[in-house]
């Protein structure tokens, strides 16, 4: 037992890029090979981010510090260590990765006909980088993993992207913007290291960064917070995003959505949060702002897409900017300690904040994978050209309404306690942002239903009105045909897990809680 | 100091020196045979046994002065290890490539084994005499490898413009180091340091020689602005003398240039730290943005190789007295894995040029990855490091680097070095782009002989080697440093 704790973290980190090697010895032409082995591969980390959500439930909630440490000397001269750990934060959130990457390579088996073995590779390879954020507690390790999540992403993008959606224009746009975001954030964590002699980030927290220079501190604050701003997306370093989401292959637009732009936002917890209290408090004002911009421009901007793919995309912009007006607003009341309801708020907002970041995963995963549904068939994502779905493809129809209502907040399912968690939070510490905000949950209403819903489904249907269908296999069909079997395979577990996580949050909680109180807590809140 | 000791710590010179009048003579014996292949078996074994000679050397921890002109200490043996391994690198690689476009096979491999041998020398060398023979010695060798393809007209203009700037920065070297014989009445480089540090008058003086110098061994490492020769030298001379002029060839210009500096000039730190950083921001800006635009790859890489000298430099300005973060030792890894990412990134393309005839074009990139995975692949791996993208050797290098700037809190040095960072990125990415993602304007594979695969996957493998064991090549570094940081410093 004590064997597979210590070693569990670098298991999950590390196993998908031993499967890629093994990917990479096969020969192309096995394609059905290449596919299986990396679909049950992956379900490897998948029952070990289970396993590691169970035991942690068990056997570490209170124990206030990071489960399952390792700590390996790396570089030892500069104190750079392979030092990884799991907390509430971050155990939902490998869970979340190792299911999304499950289901996106279930899903891609399907649906991706060219370059199989590169796009299984790459795909595995994605999934060490973003494992490896989550369980990063050294900066440079974090850096390192940060990045190698960039290049598989920009492959997918590039080589599977859809022709007529400029991917090679979108991939280096991608790949730009968050480089020239982490680059300065690379300077910042030299800085770290300048000012406490330590990469480790538990150990850089306890001294304190740069607390006698504050222009320093200043600066390194706004370095690490515009990469992190860049991956969230936040307002205004978002037109990355609707350009890569666009552009991806499905499975690429799922794992963009449900998980790479958590790291932003993960980040921002971790590090800026433990690293720069004082700079944060300061300035969580902006982070709240820019999040209440983000999510009022964000919804106003998807309700003027006619491409669903793109309205999705502009609605991540707009849910992100919950997580960011809910970490805004923990910071902000790090500034109030002692006013009567500030520590409970800014616990609320962390958790919505939190519980948002896994909720946006499934809930926008999911309405990615019905993108690729309809899109498989029609060959086209404009939504004038349909209508009147609802009749002829029940099933797709039932499955959009969950993850639709899902997203539009609705009491009952699960995006509903994020933005309660999150809203509840910010009214005690940023009234004003919190009641702007507010007006972004109507705009979402409105593009769910009269965008998305009404457009595709409602209405008469007219089969003149679009002719190229085909199904899901690429064979002619006179019509739209429902759901296949492999697509409700991908899409149901996300479905029962938006309406389990809806009607009983408390497990889920519990984690986020857990992190709230003990990342609170170290800033002696 | 006797003979014995003498032949013992000139070892590897000596055992260049052999090799090179061995490959000449091997090669008169045999060269109707095997297209000289045995001359080139022959230089390789000699780099490679002087290589072994340098780190025994090494282990040893030496310091001495050999013949008051010397200085076999492990700073130098640092650089003639780095040197050989990478000429024997680029000799491997060649053989097929060069047996097709050259009579004269043998004394291609005699050339590449006395440019080696000066640099060798002049890595060490202590006196200012040496310095400028070493250097004159390692320009002629270089002259003539890079006009070496007689008849092709590029390969020419190469060797005649190198020559002229050459000559002429010699020249103004040369000057330079009147001045400071006549300043202070010595050659040796220590004295001099110590001379100039006690008058205060020759401040002005020395400081007109520090100017000069720089010019004459700036060139060397392409530095702007005196870099010019540069992209037509690379992009004209044979891929293989490329490959050798960008990479060990520089790096023995910055090993010259940090001895010189930190020995004779430690004074006037105040006055070379912002020239220095101002020819850094120069030569980043120019080599990158000059590189976006090139649509032939062996130009663009020349135009590259110009950028990265200027994050190398930047080792140099911010060079202080912290252990970890001394800027010199950011300089050498820097320096050593770039050797590995920029031979290798030349070598591939003469499977390019074997294809398609001697163009570089970008064109011929295109569908890479479906019609020769290998190559593509490790291209990609070439080009990840030099942008710096973890975890290969050219993120080790960029971190040390940008941390020693950051340890003299250079901020905006280290912001435009940042911004350089990214803009690099889109070129080298932009190889990848058309190797992945386009699709091929070209039919067919792209075949490497077995040599230049060898080569190819030694040097994609020590990419990523060097970057994930990185405290053993740090451990190595840092002893190597140590010296010329406590001794003149």
């Amino acid at each position: 037992m004590d064997l597979l704790r210590s070693s569990v973290l670098s298991l999950i980190v590390f196993l998908p890029v031993v499967g890629s090697i093994i990917v990479a010895l096969m020969p192309k032409e096995k394609e059905d090979l290449i596919k299986k082995f990396a679909i049950w591969w992956s379900l490897i980390p998948l029952l070990l981010t289970i396993w590691v959500a169970i035991d942690y439930a068990m056997n570490f909630m209170h124990g206030n510090q990071m489960a399952y440490q390792v700590k390996l000397a790396w570089i030892p001269s500069i104190g750079v260590n392979y030092h990884v750990g799991a907390d509430g934060l971050s155990v939902p959130l490998l869970f979340l990765t190792a299911l999304l990457t499950t289901l996106g390579l279930y899903y891609s088996a399907r649906v991706i006909r060219k370059r199989v073995k590169e796009f299984f590779l790459l795909f595995l390879l994605l999934s060490t980088g973003m494992f490896g954020v989550f369980v990063s507690l050294d900066l440079i390790l974090f850096y390192v993993f940060w990045e190698i999540g960039l290049v598989p992403m920009y492959f997918l993008i590039g080589i599977w992207g859809n022709p007529k959606d400029r991917p090679q224009y979108a991939a280096i746009k991608f790949f730009l913007y968050t480089l020239a975001g982490s680059i300065f954030m690379l300077l910042a964590m030299i800085g770290v290291y300048l000012s406490t002699g330590t990469f480790d980030i538990l150990q850089a927290a306890q001294t304190g960064v740069w607390t006698n220079a504050p222009m320093f501190a200043t600066l390194s604050f706004w370095a690490f917070f515009i990469a992190f701003a860049i991956k969230v997306p936040s307002f205004p370093f978002h037109t990355w995003l609707p350009d890569a989401h666009t552009a991806a292959p499905t499975a690429g637009s799922v794992i963009l959505a449900g998980v790479l732009l958590k790291l932003g936002a993960y980040g921002i917890l971790r590090v800026l949060l433990s690293l720069f209290p004082g700079q944060f408090a300061q300035f969580g004002w902006i982070v709240a702002a820019l999040g209440v911009i983000g999510i009022v421009y964000g919804a106003f901007v998807s309700l003027a897409q006619t491409d669903l793919k793109r309205l999705i995309a502009y609605s991540s912009v707009s849910h992100m900017g919950y997580i960011m007006l809910g970490i805004g607003a923990v910071a902000v009341a790090l500034n109030m300690k002692g006013t009567e309801g500030a520590a409970e708020s800014a616990a609320m907002a962390f958790n919505g904040a939190s519980l948002q970041m896994f909720m946006h995963g499934i809930i926008t995963g999911a309405l990615f994978f019905l993108v690729g549904v309809v899109y498989e068939r029609a060959h086209t994502r404009d939504l004038k050209v349909f209508g009147g779905l609802s009749a002829v493809v029940p099933v797709y129809y039932a499955t959009m309404m969950f993850a639709g209502f899902a997203s539009l907040g609705l009491p009952g399912l699960a995006g509903f306690w994020a933005e309660f968690f999150t809203f509840r939070g910010a009214f005690g510490i940023v009234p004003w942002l919190a009641v702007i905000g507010v007006i972004g949950i109507v705009i979402t209403a409105a593009y769910i239903l009269y965008r998305i819903i009404q457009s595709l489904f409602l209405g008469e249907y007219d089969p003149k009105r679009w002719t190229h269908w085909t199904t899901v296999f690429g064979e002619h069909a006179d019509g739209p045909t429902d759901m296949a079997l492999f697509e409700k395979v991908t899409l149901w577990p996300l479905v029962i897990l938006m309406i389990i996580l809806g009607l009983w949050p408390t497990p889920l909680l519990m984690y986020f809680n857990e992190a709230a109180t003990n990342i609170l807590s170290n800033l002696h809140f | 100091m006797n003979v014995l000791e003498i032949l013992r710590l000139l070892a590897p010179e000596f055992i260049l020196l052999i090799t090179g009048f061995a490959v000449i003579g091997v090669d008169l014996a045999r060269r109707r045979q095997d297209e000289g292949k045995t001359a080139a078996t022959v230089a390789v074994m000699g780099l490679l046994l002087a290589a072994l000679a340098s780190v025994w050397l090494y282990l040893g921890h030496p310091g001495e002065i050999v013949l008051f002109t010397m200085a076999i200490d492990v700073y130098g043996l640092f650089f003639k290890t780095a040197a050989f391994i990478g000429v024997a690198l680029v000799i491997i690689a060649s053989v097929n490539f060069m047996a097709g476009r050259s009579k004269y096979l043998g004394e291609f491999y005699a050339l590449l084994v006395f440019a080696a041998l000066a640099i060798s020398v002049v890595v060490s060398a202590s006196n200012l005499i040496l310095i400028y023979i070493g250097i004159e010695f390692l320009s002629i060798t270089s002259y003539i490898l890079a006009g070496f393809l007689r008849g092709d007209k590029r390969s020419e203009e190469a060797a005649i413009k190198y020559f002229l700037y050459g000559a002429s920065a010699g020249a103004i070297l040369l000057f330079g180091l009147s001045i400071l014989y006549g300043v202070t009445g010595t050659t040796d480089l220590a004295t001099i340091g110590d001379l100039l540090l006690r008058s205060r008058s020759a401040h002005w003086l020395g400081l007109v020689a520090l100017m000069m110098a720089l010019a004459g061994i700036g060139y060397k490492a392409s530095l702007v602005p005196f870099h010019q020769w540069a992209p037509d030298t690379y992009d004209g001379a044979p891929t293989p003398v490329s490959a050798f002029l960008s990479t060990a060839s520089k790096a023995a210009g910055f090993a010259v240039l940090g001895r010189v500096i930190l020995t004779a000039f430690p004074q006037l730190q105040p006055d070379w730290t912002q020239i220095l950083g101002a020819i850094a921001v120069l030569t980043m800006f120019l080599g990158n943005l000059t590189a976006l635009k090139q649509k032939s790859v062996k130009r663009m890489l020349a135009y590259s190789s110009i950028g990265q000298a200027g994050y190398i430099l930047l080792g140099l300005v911010a060079v202080n007295q912290s252990g970890n973060f001394g800027g010199m030792n950011g300089l050498m890894i820097y320096l050593f894995g770039y050797i590995f990412t920029n031979v290798g990134a030349f070598l591939l393309l003469l499977a390019i040029e074997q294809k398609s005839g001697g163009s570089t074009d970008i064109s011929q990139f295109k569908g890479l990855a479906t019609r020769s995975p290998a190559l593509a692949l490790i291209m990609a791996m070439f080009m990840l490091s030099l942008a710096g993208v973890p975890p290969t050797v050219g993120f080790l290098g960029k971190f040390y680097v940008f941390a020693a700037v950051m340890n003299q809190q250079m901020l905006v040095l280290g912001a435009l070095a940042a911004v350089n960072t990214i803009i690099a990125a889109f070129y080298y990415l932009n190889v990848i782009r058309h190797m992945y993602f386009s699709e091929s304007e070209v039919e067919g594979g792209v075949m490497a002989s077995r040599g230049l695969m060898t080569v190819l996957v030694v040097n994609a493998v020590m990419v990523l080697a060097i970057g994930i064991f990185a405290q053993f090549f740090m451990t190595w570094v840092n002893n190597s440093v140590s010296m010329i940081i406590a001794n003149g410093f």
